[in-house]
């Protein structure tokens, strides 16, 4: 699966027609020069030796130089990445948070003013281009009213916290600087709620149609009927069941979040691994776009295998014989 | 004899047509008991006629093709300029009815190109099966464990950015969605008494897959199709909107929206009318799928 991710990216980056040890070079580079910096990256052998200098350096956790900012693309991935984990964990807390609920919501108040409510954000979401709705965002919030800042990770008069775990909020949290905390809150609430609609929307309405589902079980019929309150039904019998199939979205939705995080982190400037990647993207610098890709192709593995995990641990059925 | 075969068969074949008629009938009587189903139908129309009819009904058609006008640059939303004008004085009313021509242009070319490649994949790997479906299928895992968005952006910055590099990058991503629906699909079918009947008496492959599977996984080909000329024409806008995709003067969406971006707050019009027509567009196509997905694949509804 890896190696064949790591086929791709590096098919896409050498059949292209550009070159970049030209475009390194500088607009007014002389071809001796050009020819310097191809052989320092290595850009003049044979495609079958790159890809396997890739593969080896990949495995050592070199991922080659950025030709744009002149480092190691481990080290600006190691930077960025921090940043973007942070924006699409929580945005994915709030997707699930507020998807839960109001599915569960809209299935026991079925076809009432809460159900199409409820319809309407969740069509919404998917149809709503993100970029939009931050600038839409930013436009009434940041500087219309001035609630919340317009982007970036901190205020450019608050210094970041002696880094520890490079997660800001866990950083902050450790040193115990709760206007730091505040801060990078205050910075995060847009780029969130922007990242989390469509994952919302999509949570809200397999919830919805699951619980539905679940409610015309008759364990669920046979509990009413024996005088169990409505309350405890839905939360103690039917959302367990229902929250299987939320859990497998979640998964997917994770991997496509990653992929929406590029044009969040764009709009809110946050400096995560989107930006990253869309800044060397438009400077046609491969290196750092194929570090970028397998880092969220590994990341979304990464998610399915927990998800997975999660799931034998919630349905008995798919555990494996024996450990039950 | 000949004549009564002849009759007999005409018959049949008016009966036949009778019968496809309440069929459709039924059709849409189903579709027209949803709200949503019809404005989504009633959104991809207006949309459609605009892409027609647009450089017709415009008041300034020399605006999108990169017309100056600074005395009249960023006027607010009034009776000359319903959405107001950019920073050199175009309509952006005119500029947003003209995109709809290039934005549902490109959605249409990355569907059917993913389309074109994912259906033939997906009937090999269903049909056939083996190491070849075994590793087809592989591929397409691979593909789908990267965003479309990312793996375009790679391509697209391999290429160069320009609208064509934009949709040929979105189009060579979009497929292995389709491998997935058409693989299950043509294993289902596989397995059917009708299948097994046909292969039974002797017909050949390519007839079965042509006459007795392929049929049947167009509806769902359908439904997936509509999400899909939704979500094509938004993940192209939002390449636009990174710098990669159209290049302005182009009239499209996304780089429209880009633009417009750097006159924010004071400016608010050039930006906020391009995104709700992304938004109405996509929001037309995504209830039309629904629709039509509770029309001819009532099974498969409310999974997602």
């Amino acid at each position: 699966m890896l190696f064949g991710l790591l086929c791709i990216t590096f098919t896409i980056s050498h059949v292209a027609p550009g070159d970049p040890a030209r475009l390194a070079a500088g607009p007014d580079a002389t071809p001796s020069m050009v020819e310097t910096i191809r052989v320092q990256y290595g850009l003049d052998r044979p495609l079958p030796v790159q890809f396997g200098q890739y593969l080896r350096g990949v495995l050592r956790g070199d991922l080659g130089r950025s030709l744009r900012t002149r480092e190691t693309v481990a080290a600006d991935l190691a930077r960025y990445f921090p940043n973007t984990f942070e924006l699409v964990t929580g945005a994915m807390l709030l997707a699930v948070g507020l998807g839960v609920p109001l599915g569960i919501l809209s299935a026991v108040y079925r076809d009432t003013w809460v159900d199409q409510l409820t319809r309407v954000v969740s069509v919404s979401g998917i149809a709503i281009p993100a970029f939009w709705l931050g600038l839409m965002l930013q436009l009434l919030l940041a500087l219309e009213l001035g609630i919340v800042p317009l982007g970036g990770r901190l205020g450019l008069m608050t210094a970041p916290p002696p880094p520890v775990t490079h997660l800001l909020f866990v950083d902050a949290l450790l040193a115990g600087q709760w206007r730091v905390f505040g801060d990078a809150l205050a910075h995060a609430v847009l780029p969130t709620v922007t990242l989390c609609f469509p994952a919302l929307a999509a949570i809200v309405r397999v919830n919805r149609a699951e619980m539905l589902e679940t409610l015309k079980q008759d364990y669920i019929v046979n509990a009413r009927a024996q005088g169990v309150s409505e309350l405890r039904i839905v939360a103690r019998y039917a959302l367990k069941n229902a929250m299987i199939p939320t859990l497998a979205m979640i998964g997917l939705r994770y991997g496509w979040m990653l992929g929406g995080t590029v044009l969040v982190e764009t709009v809110f400037d946050w400096p995560g691994i989107g930006l990253y990647a869309v800044a060397s993207a438009v400077s046609s610098d491969f290196q750092p776009i194929m570090g970028v890709t397998l880092v969220i192709g590994l990341n979304f593995m990464l998610a399915n295998f927990l998800v997975d995990l999660a799931y034998s641990w919630l349905d008995p059925r798919v555990r494996p014989a024996g450990t039950a | 004899m000949s004549g009564a075969v002849a009759s007999g068969s005409a018959g049949a074949w008016l009966a036949e047509r009778g019968a496809a008629a309440r069929e459709l009938r039924f059709y849409a009587r189903v579709f027209a008991r949803s709200a949503a189903s019809l404005l989504g139908l009633g959104l991809v129309l207006v949309f459609l006629l605009m892409a027609a009819l647009g450089p017709f009904v415009v008041p300034y058609p020399e605006d999108a093709r990169g017309a100056v006008h600074l005395d009249q640059k960023l006027r607010p939303p009034g009776a000359r300029h319903w959405f107001g004008t950019d920073e050199v004085g175009t309509d952006i009313y005119t500029r947003v009815v003209l995109g709809a021509r290039v934005s549902l242009r490109i959605g249409l070319v990355i569907t059917v190109l993913g389309a074109a490649i994912g259906v033939p994949l997906g009937i090999v790997a269903g049909y056939v099966g083996g190491a070849v479906g075994e590793i087809i299928m592989r591929v397409t895992d691979i593909f789908l464990s990267v965003p479309a968005l990312v793996l375009a952006l790679a391509i697209v910055g391999a290429l160069g950015p320009g609208i064509v590099n934009a949709i040929v990058a979105l189009g060579l991503v979009w497929w292995p969605g389709y491998v997935r629906l058409v693989q299950s699909k043509t294993l289902a079918l596989k397995g059917q008494v009708f299948v097994e009947a046909a292969r039974a008496v002797g017909t050949g492959r390519l007839r079965i897959v042509f006459v007795h599977i392929l049929p049947n996984c167009v509806s769902p080909i359908t439904v997936k199709a509509s999400m899909d000329m939704g979500s094509a024409i938004l993940a192209a806008a939002g390449l636009g909107f990174i710098g990669l995709g159209a290049q302005p003067p182009y009239p499209e969406w996304g780089a429209m929206i880009s633009h417009g971006r750097n006159y924010l707050p004071t400016w608010w019009w050039y930006s906020a009318f391009p995104g709700l027509f992304i938004y109405l567009t996509v929001l037309g196509f995504n209830l039309l799928g629904d629709g039509l997905r509770d029309v001819l694949d009532p099974r498969s509804r409310e999974q997602g």
